[in-house]
């Protein structure tokens, strides 16, 4: 199948790969996905006490499309406030990278990687999840 | 050396320069139609496919009159199947295959199904073989076919299909063997073997595409078929259409030379094989085999690379023409039908890269598809959240996962 060079440029060049502690107060983790469905995503924030994003990481078990996806999101993620993260939308990723219809699971997985980590780190620090 | 390199053959081989050689002059001056009785044009022709039916033959101890052209396997496979279906119907009503046959199998019995047959689905056990006991077992006075293929495409392990054999032929029933990966790679004997119906395939073996073969019994017994092509009574009524004669000459030329020189391919093969093996087992020790280590094709290897997604690492190594066992192409995300039945965990069966190398491979490239893969699996694996939990000491299959 044919990437788009911008799938292609992250998955040769992903941004911010890596961890960070988990058990930090000001990290929130979100894995999601399984090993059958060839796609895990732990992706992981860590926000200041203004609620503002400092530093996003992920690691992503899948294809190249999934690693690029997360890799974008944590490109997103930086620098912004945890409510404008909440309010990334899939259909901003498909764009982004061109995603055929087959891979559009790819971006939903790193929608919900990022609303699990935001929810982790509000769950640490006594922030009621918002209801939908 | 020449990049992409292809170690892909059990996809498809290239043409043997020899084999497109053979065929070149019945592209434009011996372009007769085999059927033609009345003129040279088609005597020409028919000499050529019969000089091509004893090649073929020759190659997996038949005789002549006992090979059917086809399309290919996935046509040879349906004539089989369907045709002894249909042909027996009187005697019963059931069959017997594997889960781990290729679709062109899977999908005729499953139509059978439709039309009122019993099918029975055998399993298989980790290295991909199906229990002889539970073969036998399964075999009733209704069993018209049991259909049980040389060697898989995926993992390459060969079944025992002498035993087979001789089980349905002591059961009374008859065996077709979807032999498409096996001819012209590792020996096959339709007597010695008991076979009553093979099919084979051209560019399997360095012939062209759109043509192979099926083999039918002609005596011990005598193997009928009711048609699934009618038309002009070609090969004798149970296969109509006018014969695609530059195909079935390359298809001969490809057999004679396979069977000229398969021996010696497959000891260099499985020399190369070893070498590919044993560079990727020093860097990535638990990177795992599937299928069977000593009952297989020579020329291929299955290995599943733990923690890295099958797609992603292909994509890693666009130099290197191979397939992945992972599906995630298509929309089921499901990995391999062939690794699940075996038992992998959905981690390795997503994680699987199948090798076959072939006629045209070098060491030179054998060694650079190992290199390359080396990198990419560890470059993958720093990227991967499973490997971490594994280096954390997780263990994966107590993970509840949120599946989607």
């Amino acid at each position: 199948m044919a990437y788009s060079d911008k799938v292609l440029d992250h998955y040769q060049n992903p941004r911010n790969v890596g961890s960070l502690d988990k058990e930090s107060n000001d990290v929130g983790t979100g894995v999601v996905g399984a090993p059958e469905c060839g796609d895990v995503m732990k992706l992981q924030i860590k926000v200041s006490d203004d609620g503002k994003i400092i530093d996003a990481k992920f690691k992503t078990y899948g294809c190249g499309s999934a690693i690029a996806s997360s890799s974008l999101a944590t490109e997103w993620l930086k620098g912004t406030s945890v409510d404008a993260a909440a309010e990334i939308k899939n259909t901003q990723i498909v764009e982004e990278l061109s995603l055929p219809p087959v891979k559009i699971h790819c971006s939903v997985l790193a929608e919900d990687a990022i609303k699990a980590a935001i929810d982790d780190w509000k769950a640490k620090n006594g922030k009621k999840t918002e209801e939908k | 050396m020449k990049t992409p390199i292809y170690l892909d053959y059990s996809s498809t081989t290239p043409c043997d320069p020899r084999v497109v050689e053979r065929m070149m002059p019945f592209f434009t001056d011996a372009f007769g139609n085999a059927a033609s009785r009345s003129h040279a044009f088609g005597w020409t022709a028919e000499a050529a496919v019969e000089e091509a039916r004893e090649q073929v033959a020759g190659l997996i101890g038949a005789h002549p009159k006992e090979l059917l052209w086809t399309s290919g396997s996935t046509e040879a496979n349906n004539l089989a199947i369907k045709g002894t279906a249909q042909m027996y119907k009187q005697k019963g009503m059931h069959l017997i295959t594997a889960v781990t046959e290729h679709k062109a199998v899977l999908d005729p019995m499953k139509y059978l199904e439709t039309q009122g047959y019993k099918v029975t689905w055998l399993e298989v056990d980790a290295m991909g073989h199906v229990d002889l006991k539970e073969l036998e077992a399964a075999i009733t006075d209704e069993t018209i076919l049991v259909s049980l293929m040389a060697a898989n495409n995926e993992i390459g392990t060969m079944h025992p299909i002498r035993e087979i054999g001789a089980i349905c032929k002591k059961k009374g029933t008859l065996f077709h063997t979807d032999a498409t990966q096996q001819v012209g790679k590792a020996a096959i004997d339709v007597i010695a073997d008991n076979v009553d119906l093979l099919s084979l395939s051209a560019h399997k073996m360095y012939g062209p595409k759109g043509v192979g073969a099926l083999y039918v019994r002609r005596k011990n017994p005598r193997v009928r078929l009711t048609s699934q092509m009618d038309g002009g009574g070609h090969e004798r009524g149970m296969r109509s259409g006018t014969l695609n004669v530059t195909g079935i000459v390359g298809l001969g030329e490809a057999a004679r030379i396979c069977r000229e020189e398969m021996d010696s391919e497959a000891a260099k093969l499985s020399i190369l094989r070893a070498r590919l093996q044993d560079r990727i087992y020093k860097e990535l020790p638990d990177a795992v085999l599937n299928g069977d280590a000593d009952n297989r094709l020579p020329h291929m290897t299955n290995i599943s690379f733990p923690y890295v997604e099958g797609e992603s690492l292909l994509m890693g190594i666009k130099e290197i023409a191979v397939s992945s066992g992972s599906a995630c192409t298509s929309a089921s995300l499901e990995p391999s039908y062939v690794l699940k039945a075996l038992g992998l965990v959905d981690e390795l069966a997503h994680s699987s890269i199948r090798f076959s190398l072939g006629r045209f491979t070098t060491e030179e490239e054998v060694d650079f598809a190992a290199d390359r893969l080396i990198t990419e699996v560890k470059r993958l694996r720093e990227m991967s959240p499973l490997w971490e939990m594994v280096q954390e000491g997780v263990d994966l299959s107590q993970v509840k996962w949120t599946s989607h």
